[in-house]
């Protein structure tokens, strides 16, 4: 039994209701329904005539009677997206501080940039004659991905970081086959990883051995050891770890998976705290995704599809999937064979095209305006910037490993909630009163009832301090007994506390139409 | 004399006769909150002391249940799929997960006392 989570029921007892309005409008948040509630079938935004008369050509099959979409005036329909976007907390509407997440700012610049006509309105399918700027970005940046990780090769086509921890896994699996050994099936993995890092070593045939973290918090090299042996294909471990802290003794757990003959697979999703920092291959790294929507500052969705690029040592380089970027005497060219040229053996392809064009440019966007020094200084605001929360909570918080420094986000856990009543649940849903989006709660694992906070670099000085007054005001209101402002959190938000357990138990997931409004002229 | 024994992780066994029933203890429900899914092994599958037994889900977390003992799976708790609350409302009792045979009589004198696991709770905090 692993031992997280609390009670989450309704508070039953709460005396703060909210007022309730005729319209059910809270102020200026308006409900809104389904564009089935709100639309009807006699109004349409738009005028189309009648075609003319026209034999159809489908045999018989065509529609009988009216396809039913519902219609809605240009008014209606903007006052319906416009609504909802209204309802939704991203980080262009204040701090964000989900931790292992890095909601750091979308430079406009970025946005700018991906809509030139020579990148936005091409085609996948172009020759490739036609797009050789497109070409030169991508070649670019593999550059500045490849440089700045110290590896040897990129592979850019993975969509997302979970696609790219595939990606490595694959040439790892690859890699392993072409030495012959395939009997290697286990993969280890630490017991702070993210839930991806099993589930990805699981999806492609491996079994997953795991890994306990130290006292500290940190995987120790001993423990790495002594889970190897020859069945070992590959670890995965996160650096700097899902708890905010560097793993001190990866270099010496490099070597080690090394001598036994496997691999070492860096889960990337933390290197926003490191770059121009450490370079993964200076730490004997042999593959690592890079979440170019974290570290580079594209969109977390919403703004588009992710990318989740690979680099790999020199000892996988060979195995990287098609298409891949070659220059030779054809000039820059990607090859989308997937058959054995030359020196490359990719494992196969893992996208039917070259990957996420859009990102590509917001990612070099990114790294040209900010150039070295920027990213670098970028990394280390953002692990100033989780110290000082650090340093502004820690008397009143607890830390599962200690007062330590911190990387880029700070893990506090709920030992300091012991006697309250209270669990890290109702702590996150206050913060939503006070306008924030909550941190990241219940994970890592190896922290009971975590809260992890990951700020950015994003952040001012005075909007870390109104976030750390704001969480001492909640400790300091836990710590006074206030309890029903936590289990009736949230209060102010269109919708209150959710009933998980309700949810979980006896889910709605089909859409029904309600009954329709009264007409005037009923 | 009781015959309720404890693991570390939190299961419970009950002995009655060479028949063990399982499930999770009081504590572990209450750690984990509301319960909202638990799948069980078929009847007839052969557990192994300390490999997975069962799943227990809850609004926070999805957990494994561990086989305290080896021996063969010889019902389960049919009302738990559907009504898995039982869990929390009655873990030692309504809230069973399966019955097994038990391979090694021995397994039973590694696990811990009633009073020895409530002293391990204890600690944990």
């Amino acid at each position: 039994m692993n031992s997280e989570g609390g009670p989450t029921a309704l508070s039953q007892t709460t005396s703060i209701r909210p007022a309730r309005t005729f319209t059910a409008n809270r102020a200026l948040q308006q409900e809104e329904g389904l564009l089935f509630e709100i639309g009807r079938l006699d109004v349409t935004g738009v005028d189309l005539e009648e075609p003319a008369a026209f034999v159809p050509r489908l045999g018989g099959l065509e529609r009988a009677g009216a396809i039913g979409l519902p219609g809605l005036s240009e008014p209606e329909a903007m006052r319906h997206y416009v609504r909802l976007s209204q309802k939704n907390y991203g980080i262009d509407s204040g701090l964000f501080p989900l931790g292992s997440c890095t909601m750091k700012h979308n430079p406009r610049l970025n946005e700018k940039m991906a809509r030139l006509p020579g990148f936005a309105d091409i085609h996948p399918l172009q020759p490739q004659s036609t797009v050789p700027g497109a070409l030169a970005l991508m070649e670019m940046l593999s550059h500045w991905l490849i440089e700045m990780t110290g590896m040897n090769a990129v592979a850019l086509s993975p969509k997302a970081g979970a696609h790219g921890e595939l990606c490595g896994m694959m040439a790892i699996k690859a890699a392993l086959a072409a030495r012959g050994e395939h009997e290697r099936q286990v993969v280890l993995v630490p017991d702070s990883a993210h839930g991806t890092n099993p589930a990805t070593a699981a999806l492609i045939g491996f079994s997953v051995r795991s890994v306990p973290a130290g006292a500290d918090g940190m995987v120790r090299a001993d423990a790495v050891k002594a889970a190897l042996d020859g069945d070992v294909a590959a670890i995965m471990l996160t650096n700097p770890n899902t708890c905010g802290l560097f793993e001190a003794e990866i270099v010496a757990i490099a070597e080690a998976v090394h001598e036994a003959g496997a691999y070492f697979y860096c889960d990337g999703a933390n290197f926003n705290a490191i770059v121009g920092k450490a370079r993964p291959g200076d730490l004997g790294v042999d593959a690592m995704h890079i979440n170019l929507h974290k570290t580079f500052s594209t969109p977390h969705g919403g703004g588009g599809p992710g990318a989740g690029p690979v680099v790999l040592s020199a000892a996988l380089a060979p195995f990287a999937p098609a298409p891949y970027l070659r220059r030779d005497g054809w000039g820059l060219r990607l090859v989308e064979d997937s058959a054995r040229e030359g020196d490359h053996a990719p494992f196969g392809r893992l996208t039917a095209f070259h990957g996420q064009m859009g990102m590509y440019v917001r990612a070099l966007s990114y790294m040209l305006s900010h150039g070295a020094n920027g990213m670098k200084q970028a990394s280390e605001d953002a692990v100033l910037n989780a110290n000082y929360i650090r340093a502004g909570l820690s008397d009143l918080l607890s830390q599962p490993f200690g007062d330590q420094p911190c990387m880029h986000e700070v893990l506090f856990d709920d030992a300091w909630l012991k006697g309250t009543g209270l669990t890290t649940l109702d702590i996150a849903k206050a913060l939503i009163d006070e306008g924030y989006h909550p941190m990241t709660i219940y994970f890592p694992l190896v922290a009971h009832g975590a809260m992890l906070i990951e700020p950015t670099e994003s952040e001012s000085k005075l909007s870390l301090d109104l976030f750390i007054a704001t969480m001492r005001d909640l400790a300091l209101a836990v710590k006074a007994g206030e309890k029903e402002r936590f289990l009736s959190a949230p209060r102010l938000s269109p919708r209150r506390r959710l009933d998980e357990t309700r949810a979980a138990r006896q889910p709605v997931l089909r859409w029904k139409p309600r009954a329709p409004l009264p007409q005037a002229n009923d | 004399m009781s015959s309720l024994r404890f693991t570390k992780e939190h299961e419970y066994v009950r002995l009655d006769g060479d028949i063990a029933t399982i499930g999770i203890t009081d504590y572990a429900q209450k750690q984990l909150g509301d319960v909202v899914f638990v799948e069980l092994p078929d009847v007839g599958a052969k557990l192994e002391r300390g490999k997975q037994a069962a799943i227990v889900e809850s609004v926070k977390a999805a957990s494994e249940v561990y086989a305290p003992l080896t021996g063969v799976v010889i019902a389960v708790n049919e009302a738990l799929p559907d009504t898995p609350a039982i869990v929390n409302s009655s873990p030692l009792a309504g809230g069973w997960f399966l019955k097994m045979t038990l391979a090694h009589a021995g397994e039973m004198d590694v696990l811990m006392s009633e009073a020895d696991y409530n002293a391990y709770v204890e600690t944990l905090g």
